[in-house]
């Protein structure tokens, strides 16, 4: 039973994850000031014979202090949390040398294309590759979403990234992986039946795996 | 009496006519009966939706093994009592559906809203009994037509209760079609059912309070159940509104939801999150004002902060309006929207917390009684908080991008309304059973039902935190489809069991109740020794209340006044000191 | 009291189940009674270089994928020496009126190697179609036909069946696989028993008919559909070959 993060593997799990301990100190404290507060006054002021409760209305003071230290911490939180949200999901934010794919998400599959060796997407020699993923390590991929019946969602838990995908919308999802290694993506928005079940995976390969890969696949396509 | 609106003068007519059977206890226009059978109907509801919580929850344990009497269910659900996938997301549909529409919200708005708000202002019944006694009706026919979308072709929605388009929209993503109208229909009716009950609370608390009975000195219960009326007022009608349209894209052809003629798929999403928001404090703040009143009455010390306590009541309700779109940072909606509501959502927290703390300072140098809806209302306070940290994560943008969608939500989900809500309303229903039934519940009975909740519910929604840290998505029916969420196998069998183990205890609650109703120790006007007009009544109280129009003299947080030898000191007792009210009204 | 009656109730209609589905198949006969003895058999054929049928990868299902020696592709053209199979045989025109006794045996179709086996299945109105995993994992049947009723069900574990019955006369009922994109199967629902669908070696065989003239029609998924006539005598067989071009 933890509450550490699984380990993160995208220039994006830094700043989330930091986010995330940062706001679990602050709300740790939190709880421990307030049940351990219940609890010594739960003992403490339990009913006697012969005591008295102490009439006391409230405190302005008190209220000022209680309102303003949770508003200011929560006001400091949400600014931390301005900058990272526009360097993720931010209009402008995806990085102009972004490989492109597309991913044609269904019930319960997902469909990468990938641009194949002319390096255009929409071009006759893409190709592909259902449920696999394969891009490169320390590149930044861009995603295009395109939903063909409901809503699902594009979650990789190691890279941090989510994204619904909408039908009738266009959406993108820009990450940069920065560890090589396999990586699962799961579906995060009830989805039907095979929900459950829309499962792909990530290969992040190293510059030279990542081209002969790419090589490999063309030169299988085009035996077929 | 000819007119529908009730006046402050005492019923006349309250010996004079027997009435049948039918029209005393089945089609009364008693608000105090009608409470009560929303108590009755809501019962149910919660006992139903809690199987299906066993049923989803032995699927996540044990997923191999047949459900106990699984083989009760038809082949269309549980072939040999292993659940099928549709039928789970049915479940998990029709759990939250249940919970929220038929048992959380009819308990707290329509049990205590109809019990409370006419006794504790003085008044002899509702403004508009009849349209009362309608309302009763009108939702106890929306539930019979939910509990019917299990018996059509396709089975029930399976859509989530929050009823997502396009999945929601078009049976061909489900095959559910029957079973996702009836929803809607159902969802609308019970909607009429809110809207009335809104109009009488808000009406009587304007117009019927008794003299004396200023806006301050209401108690906290009546503040929140008023600003809750208005939140159903202007957030219900949104929800029938998006309901009729899903309906008509389901039947009549119509494309609302639908992207490949005009539609707009995330319209959905905002329109049901619109209401949504609201929806939730709908389902805390009467809590919260009814732990108010009880955590007073424990302490036998002045609510802390009376009227912060109000502001920050009116403040949630407000800022409620604001917020919705924090269930949609993901959706694809403009980022620039997810900054604006983060900020709104951060604000939100404060009045909640002032409200913590207010809690605290009530129990603050207080002489305090734990009689058990003392237990319930202090453990409210104590799970109410660990939500509402919670949200606290998910209302950061990025870090909602990893948790959005995973059981760290749903943990925070039932902390509020479990922890918060449920807990409120053991607490509630203790306090106020001797008032409804003339008996008191056993006492020893219900200690151990609260700790025994306490413990197993912590050891049940605790570790859910950790299930979404770790990554773990919801409305998953086998969670083993992923390497990264088989190791987390042995903390769903822990869960399982212990969310068994917490069903299973309510056995005690239940039969607390029921004996006590009958074998219950005969209970005085005043039990607990409290100030609110209702324990200046008889148990229970006669029909129409009062048999004279009582005065107010005071606040209703008057305890250990130094006016008085007493630790309490009514509302309506007169003191030398006091002066009367000049005339009736505010 | 009321609350005895309602509830009394729910549990009655929980018994009888949540809808259509439950085993058991149509209409009354025992076997179906054939109305003569004569018979029709026949050839499909290709005609020019059969179509390459598309590979599929199945590189994300190992359990299918281990089922498939050569690398699976999807049957949609299935030419075996200028023999086509997979064609829907069926009279069209000719036949005394009916109604025909429903057998209460079932057709069948199973899913196996996350391929729909047989891809094409002929099935009367109302007789039950079983419908088998034989895959170790989830498969999603859906079908959306247009004179019948939609479903969408799921089959998670092997050695499940679910039964289905149609209820209007339908040619074909497009059936997939909402898991595995590639997967497709049709279901001819036929009002009369008198139909057929061609085997590997694109043979067909139409029993138990009166002498007469009958015109037959031979679906195929891309090829399209072609027509023939045929008479037979009491006892008697004819033969009918379709071709089918590239």
């Amino acid at each position: 039973m933890s509450w550490i993060l699984p380990p993160g593997a995208s220039t994006f799990a830094g700043d989330i994850d930091f986010l995330y301990y940062v706001i679990l100190v602050i709300t740790g404290i939190a709880f421990v000031v307030v049940e351990v507060g219940l609890l010594v006054f739960a003992i403490k002021y339990r009913a006697r014979p012969g005591r008295k409760a102490q009439y006391i209305e409230g405190s302005i003071k008190a209220e000022i202090i209680w309102t303003a230290v949770p508003a200011v911490t929560l006001v400091i939180i949400g600014l931390m949390s301005g900058g990272v949200w526009n360097h993720i999901k931010g209009r402008n934010s995806i990085p102009p040398n972004a490989i492109p794919y597309e991913v044609h998400v269904k019930q319960f599959e997902w469909n990468f294309t990938y641009r194949g060796p002319d390096g255009q997407l929409g071009t006759s020699d893409d190709f592909i590759v259902r449920n696999q993923l394969h891009i490169p390590v320390n590149r930044p991929v861009e995603l295009q979403l395109i939903a063909e019946d409901v809503i699902h969602s594009f979650f990789v838990p190691a890279f941090r990234v989510k994204q619904d995908a909408v039908p009738g919308m266009d959406i993108r999802v820009w990450f940069e992986a920065t560890k090589v290694g396999e990586y699962e993506i799961a579906c995060a928005e009830l989805c039907g039946l095979g929900h459950y079940r829309m499962r792909a995976r990530v290969f992040v390969h190293s510059a030279e795996d990542y081209q002969q890969w790419l090589s490999d696949r063309a030169a299988a396509a085009d035996e077929e | 009496m000819a007119t529908s609106a009730v006046s402050l003068e005492p019923a006349a007519h309250v010996e004079a006519h027997e009435l049948s059977f039918l029209r005393k206890y089945i089609f009364s226009t008693d608000h105090k009966i009608i409470g009560i059978q929303f108590l009755l109907m809501s019962f149910v509801f919660l006992l139903f939706g809690g199987l299906m919580a066993m049923m989803i929850r032995w699927q996540l344990g044990f997923p191999e093994r047949p459900l106990p009497a699984g083989q009760l269910l038809p082949e269309t659900m549980a072939p040999g009592g292993i659940l099928l996938p549709e039928f789970y997301n049915s479940l998990v549909t029709m759990h939250g559906t249940i919970m929220v529409f038929f048992a959380i919200m009819p308990l707290l708005v329509g049990v205590f809203g109809n019990y409370l708000i006419p006794l504790k202002l003085g008044a002899p019944d509702m403004a508009f009994p009849r349209l009362n006694m309608a309302s009763f009706w009108i939702a106890f026919s929306a539930g019979i037509l939910m509990m019917a979308g299990f018996f059509v072709e396709g089975g029930h929605a399976a859509a989530g209760w929050t009823a997502y388009a396009p999945l929601s929209a078009d049976p061909e993503w489900t095959g559910v079609s029957g079973g996702q109208q009836i929803w809607l229909l159902s969802i609308a009716i019970l909607g009429l059912a809110s809207i009335m009950g809104a109009l009488n609370y808000i009406t009587t608390v304007v117009n019927l309070r008794a003299p004396g009975m200023t806006w301050f000195r209401m108690p906290l219960s009546i503040w929140a159940l008023f600003v809750t009326a208005i939140l159903v007022l202007l957030a219900i009608p949104i929800l029938s509104g998006a309901a009729i349209m899903l309906f008509f894209d389901q039947t009549i052809g119509t494309h609302f939801f639908d992207w490949t003629d005009g539609g707009q798929v995330i319209l959905w999403q905002h329109l049901f999150w619109y209401f949504g928001h609201p929806e939730v404090y709908i389902l805390i703040l009467p809590a919260m004002g009814m732990v108010s009143d009880i955590i007073a009455n424990g302490s036998r010390k002045p609510v802390f902060g009376y009227h912060s306590m109000v502001f920050a009541l009116i403040s949630i309700a407000f800022l409620g309006w604001v917020v919705w779109g924090h269930h949609m940072f993901q959706s694809g909606m403009n980022p620039t929207l997810g900054m604006t509501f983060m900020i709104s959502t951060m604000i939100i927290a404060v009045p909640s917390a002032i409200k913590v703390f207010n809690w605290m300072g009530t129990m603050w140098r207080g002489n305090i009684r734990f009689h058990v809806p003392m237990l319930h209302s202090v453990g409210f306070v104590a799970m109410f908080v660990i939500g509402g940290l919670s949200g606290i994560f998910m209302a950061s943008t990025p870090v909602d991008i990893y948790i959005h969608d995973t059981y760290f939500i749903v943990a925070h989900i039932h902390y509020v309304l479990f922890g918060g809500s449920l807990f409120a309303i053991f607490a509630a229903v203790t306090y106020w059973y001797p008032k409804m039934f003339g008996r008191m519940m056993n006492s020893t009975v219900g200690k151990v039902h609260f700790w025994l909740t306490f413990l197993f519910y912590n050891m049940t929604f605790f570790p859910m935190h950790d299930l979404g840290i770790a990554g773990h998505m919801r409305r998953i029916y086998d969670p083993s489809q992923y390497e990264f969420l088989q190791p987390l196998a042995p903390l769903n069998r822990f869960i399982t069991v212990s969310a068994l183990l917490l069903f299973t205890v309510q056995i005690l609650f239940a039969a607390n109740f029921i004996m006590s109703w009958f074998k219950g120790k005969k209970a005085g006007e005043n039990p607990w020794e409290a100030n609110g007009l209702e324990w200046t009544v008889a148990s229970p109280p006669p029909h129409g209340n009062f048999a004279k129009v009582p005065t107010v003299y005071r606040g209703p947080y008057e305890y250990s006044s130094p006016l008085v030898e007493e630790d309490f000191l009514m509302q309506t007792r007169k003191l030398a000191s006091d002066v009367d009210p000049a005339a009736a009204g505010p | 009291m009321r609350r005895f009656w309602v509830t009394s109730c729910l549990f009655a209609f929980l018994g009888c189940g949540g809808g259509d589905g439950g085993s058991g198949g149509g209409g009354g006969a025992a076997e179906t009674a054939p109305l003569g003895n004569a018979s029709i058999s026949g050839m499909v054929m290709f005609s020019g270089d059969a179509p390459a049928n598309p590979a599929i990868d199945m590189s994300e299902e190992p359990e299918c994928a281990a089922k498939h020696t050569d690398g699976p592709t999807n049957p949609i053209v299935s030419v075996t020496d200028g023999h086509l199979a997979n064609v829907f045989v069926r009279v069209v025109g000719g036949l005394p009126g009916g109604p025909y006794p429903v057998p209460s045996e079932p057709a069948t179709i199973d899913q196996n190697g996350c391929l729909y086996v047989p891809r094409v299945v002929g099935v009367m109105v109302g007789q039950t179609l079983a419908i088998t995993n034989s895959d170790p994992l989830l498969h999603n049947i859906k079908a959306v036909p247009t004179e019948n009723r939609l479903f969408n069900i799921s089959q998670p574990r092997a050695g499940m069946t679910s039964n289905r019955i149609f209820t209007a006369p339908e040619i074909m009922v497009p059936f997939e696989c909402s898991v595995h994109g590639w997967m497709n199967a049709y279901a001819g629902v036929v009002e009369h028993p008198y139909f057929a669908v061609s085997g590997a070696d694109g043979s067909f065989t139409i029993s138990g008919l009166p002498a007469g003239t009958y015109q037959v029609e031979a679906w195929h998924e891309t090829l399209g559909t072609q027509s023939g006539d045929v008479t037979v005598e009491a006892d008697g067989s004819a033969t009918l070959t379709f071709t089918f071009g590239g």
